[in-house]
């Protein structure tokens, strides 16, 4: 199945783009899709344990499942005032 | 003698009266102030006056809270402070529409504060609106906001809020204005470089909106302090620019059932939220922990764009007046993302997590903690240590001068580097310093800079856990060079 990552803030800059479409076995869950954003872009992953997680706009855990078309965002904390 | 007369239009004669609710005039009777009413509004005459220059018999005219009819009528004598109100019967003479004497907006007899002729003038706008009307208004005026962090954020924030006539203003901020904030605190101007920035900021405040009262506190928002300051306020806008103080602003409110609107920004990015834990998540629901130091740069250090704040900070004081006036759906629960490079805005939805340790169902968050070590920031022992380990710019020249041996590592990025750089230095930013830490010669001595001399001390830190032990931090950075040795390096 095919879902989109999106890719905000510090996780944008890390990944160096806004957005993703990443093809993942059927079944996957988030700490899949994890695994296979990591091995693209190994930057990334200093960030993760730190990430709000979003699929289709609702804020879930590591062990939710994606479906087909699925979107996950991945959101760092900003400070910036 | 003539003296100054408010007279308070009701509002079926208000379409003749140029939608005024309430006139000035400058009379000595009755008679004379309703004679200088329609002489400037001239289309209310005939709803006043009969044929025969009679006022009409449903016209019931009230000084103070008396009838004139029941005192001399016409040539009823008027002094300072009295007002006169226009109260029509119902058709048919049943009697008045509303109780005798000025209405409750103009005497605050309802409880809600009154207002003037002058504020009715500067908030027509707000007026004319149904959802806000008078009631509104006066809800603004009686309401308090806590500003915490007088900047980016602050700004746009303190500004509307002052200008839509929110009573009471409270800003937190213990900084000092300089040149480098220009660019996106537009509560400050060229003439308030140097000034604390809660001297320049009431000064503008001030100038927008008299009526508004200010008050600042020169300090930095602290466990100790949080609890009183936030005591007198309604709403809580978190403007600040660091972890520490979002975690203790968050904690508090929770803890002090106030609802905090909070907005943060980096580089062309923002969020916004309403976190009101007594009805929604908190902001330890979305982010359970803070991110270790360094790993999320500032504005400082990352940059941002100058409109940003300007977006953000708009949205919260939005926010801000919606929970004042109970309007609309606050964004309680929600997590707005601006993007102003794709110009997006994204919503999430957010959960209470019923494990969150302030506001879920077992709660071991009961009193403010010490936010900077939640932080993860050093403490007072690490900060001793790490002092041991500076240098100062005027030590690094006596070195370059007397020619001794070392490497002198810039952690800046790219772009910095080309605005202004040290002699000899070379560049390797922080980002990279983990991937090209082999580029390093572990047996020479480093001397570490940056912009300030912040992240040259996350990156000797990292090299000294990367088993470096010649290490060095240059105090204050690159600033601090063009300060004290070479003015003609850039500052930025």
């Amino acid at each position: 199945m095919r879902i989109t990552v999106l890719f905000f803030a510090q996780a944008r800059e890390r990944a160096g783009r806004p957005s993703l479409a990443l093809e993942l076995p059927d079944g996957s869950r988030v700490a899949d899709a994890r695994a296979a954003i990591a091995r693209r872009y190994p930057a990334l992953e200093a960030l993760w344990p730190h990430l709000a997680l979003a699929v289709d706009g609702v804020l879930v855990s590591g062990d939710a499942t994606l479906h087909t078309d699925a979107e996950l965002a991945l959101l760092p904390p900003v400070s910036g005032g | 003698m003539s003296v100054r007369t408010t007279i308070y239009i009701p509002s079926p004669l208000r379409p003749y009266a140029g939608q005024h609710a309430a006139v000035e005039v400058e009379a000595a009777t009755v008679g004379e102030a309703l004679r200088a009413l329609v002489t400037a509004h001239a289309d209310l005459e005939r709803h006043l006056y009969d044929e025969q220059g009679r006022l009409r018999r449903f016209v019931n005219v009230y000084r103070n809270d008396e009838d004139v009819r029941h005192l001399q009528r016409d040539a009823t004598p008027l002094s300072a402070g009295d007002t006169l109100s226009i109260v029509p019967s119902i058709a048919g003479g049943a009697g008045p529409q509303q109780p005798a004497g000025p209405p409750a907006w103009a005497t605050g007899a309802d409880g809600l504060p009154a207002l003037s002729p002058a504020e009715l003038l500067r908030y027509g706008r707000h007026l004319i609106l149904p959802e806000v009307a008078l009631e509104g208004q006066r809800k603004l005026k009686a309401a308090s906001v806590l500003i915490v962090g007088a900047g980016g954020l602050g700004s746009p924030l303190a500004l509307y809020l002052a200008a839509a006539g929110v009573g009471r203003l409270g800003l937190v901020d213990f900084d000092v204005v300089d040149e480098s904030n220009l660019q996106r605190q537009v509560l400050y101007g060229t003439a308030s470089v140097g000034l604390p920035k809660l001297d320049a900021a009431r000064a503008r405040l001030q100038d927008l909106n008299p009526g508004v009262r200010v008050d600042t506190y020169a300090t930095r928002l602290t466990s100790q302090n949080a609890f009183e300051i936030l005591e007198p306020y309604d709403v809580v806008v978190d403007g600040t620019d660091n972890f520490p103080t979002r975690y203790l602003v968050n904690d508090a409110c929770a803890l002090k059932a106030k609802p905090n609107v909070y907005g943060s920004i980096f580089r062309f990015e923002g969020q916004i939220s309403v976190f009101d834990a007594a009805r929604g998540p908190c902001y330890r629901c979305l982010y359970p922990d803070p991110p270790p130091p360094g790993l999320v740069p500032s504005c400082a250090e990352g940059g941002v764009l100058g409109v940003l704040p300007g977006v953000v900070g708009t949205l919260q004081a939005m926010e801000a007046i919606k929970l004042i006036l109970g309007l609309g759906e606050p964004l309680i629960g929600r997590l707005m993302l601006f993007d102003a490079l794709g110009m997006r805005f994204r919503e999430l939805k957010l959960r209470k997590d019923p494990a969150c340790p302030l506001c879920g169902e077992r709660r071991t968050v009961t009193e403010l903690v010490d936010y900077e070590q939640f932080c993860g920031l050093p403490g007072a022992e690490q900060v001793a240590e790490n002092v041991g380990l500076e240098l100062s710019v005027r030590d690094l020249e006596a070195r370059i001068a007397r020619g001794d041996d070392f490497d002198l590592i810039d952690v800046r990025e790219p772009q910095e580097f080309e605005i202004a750089r040290l002699p000899g230095a070379r560049l390797i930013p922080l980002g990279s310093l983990p991937a090209r830490v082999s580029e390093l010669d572990s047996s020479r001595e480093i001397v570490l800079t940056c912009h300030t001399g912040q992240r040259s001390m996350r990156a000797l830190e990292f090299l000294r856990g990367a088993g470096f032990r010649k290490l060095q931090n240059l105090r204050g950075g690159i600033a601090a060079w063009s300060r004290e040795v070479d003015p003609s390096v850039p500052r930025y």
